[in-house]
């Protein structure tokens, strides 16, 4: 008997630890591009203890741990590039604590944005977190953990902006928390104390995060869309800066796509307008649309399609069926807002050049700060060419991202290297320090922000 | 096999692993995939199981007997072609089925499942008890063999062999007899109707069990049958029609719902409880029936009839589909689906749960024991519930 | 080339302009209305080509059958007076276009059902009312081969109109229907009064829905109970192309025991349901709409009305949250027609 499966199944029980194929098999992959790395051992912890004794021990055999939340960073950050032990990690999904006074959620780092949506509706319906396009088997945790941005994000900025405070198993096994929740004063704040930047974009290379406390908003009765359009990319970034100005507005993101026909070579604006009377739904309305668009909408330069009470939740996403092939991957960015024309007509060249439909999206973060602008490559996954034509446009828009002034957002290994190497050599070196300090061994995720 | 023969070759490849197939309808939680909620782990999800079932096909990984279990742990509960957002989701039991028909033909199923099969082909139920002992139940009723009254009573397997499952049986023959109803029963002659063999891909014993019931049924002029189970709803009245067997089936809730709407059955005593409902996925998200046993349950004076978060197409399966009331691949835990569905009961605030299966009366009933709540939540049949309410 | 057939003459005898004078959004007298429809008629500019809602209504009001609604949709196209903007124009043409493959074609040689756009919406024609009737367009992929296209009138585009239909015409001819019973209204609205106003030839029978489900329902007259229910009917702007159909509304109301309220907003004087007023360039235009809107939906509610009728999918869509807003329930004639014998409509409890 393999001693390091017996030590993990006398941790976590026998039925929740394999070393079998299938599970090797599953784990393995990313749903995205990334080529399949297979892990060693797959172990699904129910308790903060498990994951420090796993921690432990594969620090005492130098074996990797690749902590996995919902699997849906499509970045292949979770893929174990060096094998190992991957710790699946929804099992720990307990809604720990919801404040209504204080508006914050303390939830274990298993709790899925479906569950957690659902369980504020039915018992805190005036409370909402910021929830990502991602599916709602995405996690909580894992969705702040890569700086991820929701439905909210144009208000209140990134999800990891929200947190209040982190639970975390280090990479040699210790417990820590962050936040208020540090001195014993609960989950309520993040700040003043020393913040907790070192867990946040490290795609799990500097411990696992075991709790967290999130920030939540009002909920009002009234919730809807409405989708205004305009004919010309160079129009986006000013009409989001006037809708920024307003006030109004909750989500905020621009699309284009070249499936289905009708948002073919226009750009759609959905804009987010929730109110708990139809007077602050009329009033905003009409400070959106009328005052604030109307100008676009009277030269003929842009359209109001029309508003929809119904804001669905979770998000439905059908991206990877474009090419009934079962499978997308995108590049997501940080961007300024000020770069969306040119992200737009790059990224639909790259499309166009490797015969897939374009989809590009932007969300605006924060006042105007900036945009997550993301392009979308649909492939289909029983065609190794459509998949390896998904790589090479992923790789060359990587490229584009620096090349435009953006950040890459959650990058693969690809992009971590070129992000890497064009990192202020300062940073860079504290960054290895960092690591160093808190992994010595190189047992967390490694073969990501490997720093020479 | 080439996977190009393989009859979803051109679909399988199509699940993104995106996840929702493990919710509910109001996503409360990830545990609505029977043995996702059983193991939680990806290779259990409707997702993996897919994507294993792909590689098995592709030769990219061999056939084990974990990989078998993996795949016979479907309940075919249906919760996954509920949820999923994709065009292809209508298929997504069938690939299940067709991808265990590829195992079955190649003779590579997990030892529970031949023994089923087995017991099947040489008794005619999957219990292997004799044939004769299929008509005890009777004993003591009233009951009639069938010669050409209104309706065949179908009783199925487990009504016939299993002893709690038994009494539920008997119980609602009382309550047809004392409405009225014209019915009769096969008793030993009965055959099982293969729903459970067909998804447990035997598709040619499955024909064989068919177009022997159909022969035998067209034989002494059934035109209309009442089941007990919603198993043998579902393939009587969904699947019989390919091989020439066309009858008018009903389940016995939508029976009694016509009763009590006629007042045939009426008066029904007072009997202060709250109730809630558990709907059985073949009655259910399989054939769209949500409204008969609850109007059954409302007719009833006092019940209070609680709704589970998870309720109608998003109620949690018990776990005894697909084979696995005899399989039992995902018995032996507090995650086992029909442990996990008798606390949503408790915590609902419920004191009966009621069920309208056989299958997931004896489950939730074992479940209520295995999870200590005996004092405090009674699993009962909706023919019980009615006949206690009769005053039988 | 297909123009709208236009008789100037017809204007000059026409005592009523009543295509203008009665128009429910411009305030327009006989003086100014003789003055303007001759403008349109001659091919010059005309405050109510720039102020036009395209509520189809004037099509009905002209005595004369001369199509003023169309012809006015044709100059604001030859004068580029589009009434909304131009990315709106551009999404609902390319909306049209199909994307997903040829439809399958099999010859039927009897009559059909047409769902045109309305594929998704198969959950309405279920039950006896609709058995053994074939349906065509029935794949939601497909079903942009059999859109009508009138659609475009509201975006001064007749020229979409015009190059598309004949193709739409053949798609569903190669079916070798014997009628093609219309589900959507202003499928039949093409066939039978804008294809014969520009000259495009129609090879088939168009049959009206709401004719259809009368002669079915009274097929079925022994399985009717009453549904007891007051009802207000949302009137759709392309019934205003085949006035001579609107009776059935009535006729069927009548059969299925449904009480009709009585309300201010109805048969000629019906409001439209504003879905494509919202976004019109004009200035106000949103809150125009939403005023229609309002208007409507009080008349509805003051008149005591339970439920309301929508023929339309469109204005299902655009007023059917408001309509339930205020406790009437919106619901599809088909699905009344189903209450009435005694059937569960798809997707109700």
């Amino acid at each position: 008997m393999d001693p390091i499966y017996q030590a993990l199944v006398d941790i976590a029980g026998e039925e929740y630890v394999s070393n079998q194929p299938e599970e090797l098999y599953i784990y393995s992959f990313d749903l995205g591009t990334a080529e399949p790395c297979r892990p060693h051992y797959v172990a699904s912890p129910k308790t903060t203890k498990h994951i420090q004794e796993i921690v432990r021990l594969a620090n005492k055999e130098s074996i990797p741990v690749v902590p996995l939340g919902g699997g849906l960073s499509l970045a292949g950050l979770a893929v174990p590039l060096k094998g190992g032990i991957i710790l699946d990690l929804k099992r720990m999904d307990t809604i720990i604590e919801v404040n209504e006074k204080a508006r914050y959620a303390v939830l274990e780092c298993g709790v899925s944005q479906g569950q957690f949506t659902s369980y504020l509706e039915k018992h805190h319906p005036h409370l909402t977190h910021s929830e990502p396009g991602a599916p709602p088997a995405a996690t909580i945790a894992g969705n702040v953990a890569i700086h991820g941005q929701g439905d909210l994000a144009q208000p209140y900025g990134f999800n990891s902006d929200l947190v209040n405070g982190l639970e975390v198993v280090l990479p040699t096994g210790e417990l820590c928390c962050f936040g208020s929740i540090a001195i014993g004063a609960g989950w309520f704040t993040n700040h003043p104390l020393p913040d907790i930047g070192l867990f946040l974009g490290w795609s799990g290379t500097t411990g696992i995060i075991t709790k967290v406390s999130i920030r939540l908003f009002p909920a009002k009765r009234i919730r809807g869309i409405g989708t205004f359009v305009l004919e010309h990319e160079d129009l986006v970034p000013e009409v989001i800066f006037k809708l920024t100005h307003t006030q109004m507005a909750e989500d905020i993101v621009a699309y284009s796509s070249a499936i289905p026909p009708f948002a073919s070579e226009l750009q759609q604006i959905t804009v987010n307008i929730s109110a708990d009377s139809e007077k602050e739904l009329e009033f905003k309305q009409e400070i959106i649309w009328d005052d604030t668009l109307g100008e676009y909408i009277s030269r003929g330069d842009g359209g109001y399609v029309g508003f929809s009470r119904t804001l669905e939740r979770p998000q439905f996403s059908k991206t990877s069926d474009y090419k009934k092939g079962g499978g997308f991957e995108y590049v997501g960015s940080i961007m300024p807002i000020d770069r969306y024309p040119e992200c737009y007509r790059k990224g639909r060249e790259i499309s166009e050049r490797h015969g897939i439909p374009y989809t590009v999206t932007g969300r605006c973060v924060g006042a105007g700060h900036c945009m997550m602008f993301a392009w979308t490559y649909a492939f289909n996954r029983a065609d190794p060419e459509s998949i390896k034509q998904a790589r090479e446009a992923l790789h060359e828009t990587d490229d584009l991202v620096l090349e435009l002034g953006g950040v890459i957002w959650k990058p693969g290994t690809y992009g971590q290297k070129l992000l890497l190497d064009r990192l202020d050599p300062g940073a860079r070196e504290l960054m290895r320090k960092i690591k160093k300090l808190l992994d010595p061994n190189g047992i967390m995720n490694p073969g990501n922000w490997e720093v020479a | 096999m080439p996977f190009a023969d393989f009859k979803y070759a051109d679909l399988i490849h199509r699940c993104f692993r995106c996840g929702y197939c493990k919710f509910p309808v109001h996503w409360e939680d990830v545990n609505n995939c029977p043995p996702y909620a059983r193991f939680r782990m990806e290779s259990y999800s409707c997702g993996g199981r897919l994507w294993l079932t792909r590689a098995w096909l592709n030769d990219q990984i061999d056939w084990t007997e974990h990989l078998a279990e993996i795949l016979y742990s479907c309940t075919t509960c249906k919760n996954c072609v509920v949820k999923c957002p994709l065009r292809f989701n209508v298929d997504i039991v069938n690939m299940i089925v067709a991808a265990r028909g590829e195992m079955v033909e190649a003779g590579k199923v997990p030892p529970a499942v031949k023994r089923f099969l087995e017991n099947i082909e040489l008794y005619g139920n999957p219990y292997g008890e004799s044939k004769d002992k299929r008509g005890q139940w009777v004993d003591g009723t009233r009951v009639e063999r069938y010669h050409g009254q209104e309706y065949l009573y179908y009783v199925g397997c487990t009504g016939s062999y299993d002893a709690r499952a038994q009494q539920a049986a008997r119980t609602l023959a009382t309550v047809m007899i004392r409405a009225g109803v014209s019915f009769g029963i096969l008793g030993t002659e009965e055959n099982c109707d293969g729903n459970e063999v067909h998804k447990l891909g035997e598709s040619g014993l499955f024909e064989m069990l068919a177009e022997n019931n159909i022969k035998q049924f067209k034989g002494i002029g059934i035109q209309k049958i009442v089941t007990f189970s919603p198993h043998a709803y579902n393939v009587i009245k969904n699947s019989y029609n390919q091989y020439g067997g066309s009858f008018e089936v009903f389940h016995y809730t939508q029976i009694l719902q016509g009763l009590i709407e006629e007042r045939k059955i009426n008066n029904l005593m007072s009997f202060n409880a709250k109730v809630a409902f558990h709907d059985p996925c073949f009655l259910g998200r399989w054939n769209e029936e949500y409204e008969a046993p609850r109007a059954i349950l409302r007719a009833v004076k006092e019940v209070e009839l609680i709704e589970m978060d998870k309720n109608r197409d998003g109620a949690l399966c018990c776990g005894g589909g697909g084979g696995n009331f005899q399989i039992d691949l995902l018995g032996g835990s507090e995650n086992s689906p029909a442990r996990r569905r008798v606390r949503e009961a408790h915590e609902a605030g419920a004191n009966i749960l009621a069920v309208a299966c056989p299958k997931c009366l004896v489950m939730l009933n074992d479940a209520v024991k295995s999870e200590e709540l005996g004092d405090k939540l009674a699993v009962m049949d909706i023919s019980e519930i009615v006949a206690k309410g009769c005053g039988i | 080339m297909y123009t709208v057939n236009f008789d100037i003459e017809k204007c000059l005898c026409c005592e009523t302009q009543a295509c203008l004078t009665r128009c429910q959004h411009l305030e327009i007298d006989k003086e100014t209305a003789q003055k303007e429809i001759l403008k349109i008629a001659r091919g010059e500019d005309s405050f109510v080509l720039h102020d036009c809602v395209t509520c189809y209504a004037c099509e009905e009001y002209c005595p004369m059958g001369n199509h003023p609604f169309y012809l006015i949709v044709e100059r604001q196209e030859a004068f580029n007076l589009p009434p909304m903007p131009r990315p709106l124009i551009r999404r609902a043409v390319n909306l049209g276009v199909p994307f997903r493959g040829k439809p399958e074609i099999e010859e039927v040689h009897g009559p059909v059902l047409n769902m045109a756009a309305f594929s998704e919406l198969m959950g309405l024609i279920q039950g006896r009312l609709f058995e053994g009737i074939t349906v065509i367009s029935n794949d939601g992929r497909k079903m942009f081969h059999y859109f009508c296209q009138l659609m475009y009138l509201h975006y001064a585009r007749s020229s979409v109109i015009k190059e598309r239909l004949p193709g739409i015409i053949d798609t569903i001819s190669r079916h070798k229907p014997t009628e093609v019973i219309c589900f959507h209204d202003e499928c039949y609205g093409t066939y039978t009064s804008y294809c014969p106003s520009v000259g495009i030839e129609v090879p088939f029978k168009p049959i009206h829905f709401y004719e259809f489900l009368y002669r079915r329902l009274t097929e079925l007259k022994d399985t009717i109970r009453p549904v007891n229910v007051k009802i207000a009917y949302q009137r759709p702007c392309s019934s205003r192309l085949s006035p001579d159909k609107h009776h059935f509304v009535q006729d069927i109301f009548g059969l299925a025991g449904a009480v009709c309220v009585e309300r201010e907003y109805v048969d000629e004087n019906a409001l439209c349901c504003a879905g494509a007023i919202q976004g019109q360039r004009r200035a106000g235009s949103r809150r125009r709409a939403a005023e229609i809107q309002k208007k409507n939906v009080k008349d509805m509610k003051k008149a005591g009305a339970q439920v309301c009728i929508f023929n339309c999918p469109a204005c299902f869509q655009t007023l059917g949250p408001l309509v339930a807003n205020e406790g009437i329930k919106p619901m599809h004639m088909s699905d009344l027609c189903r209450l009435a014998i005694g059937e569960k409509p798809m997707g109700w409890r």
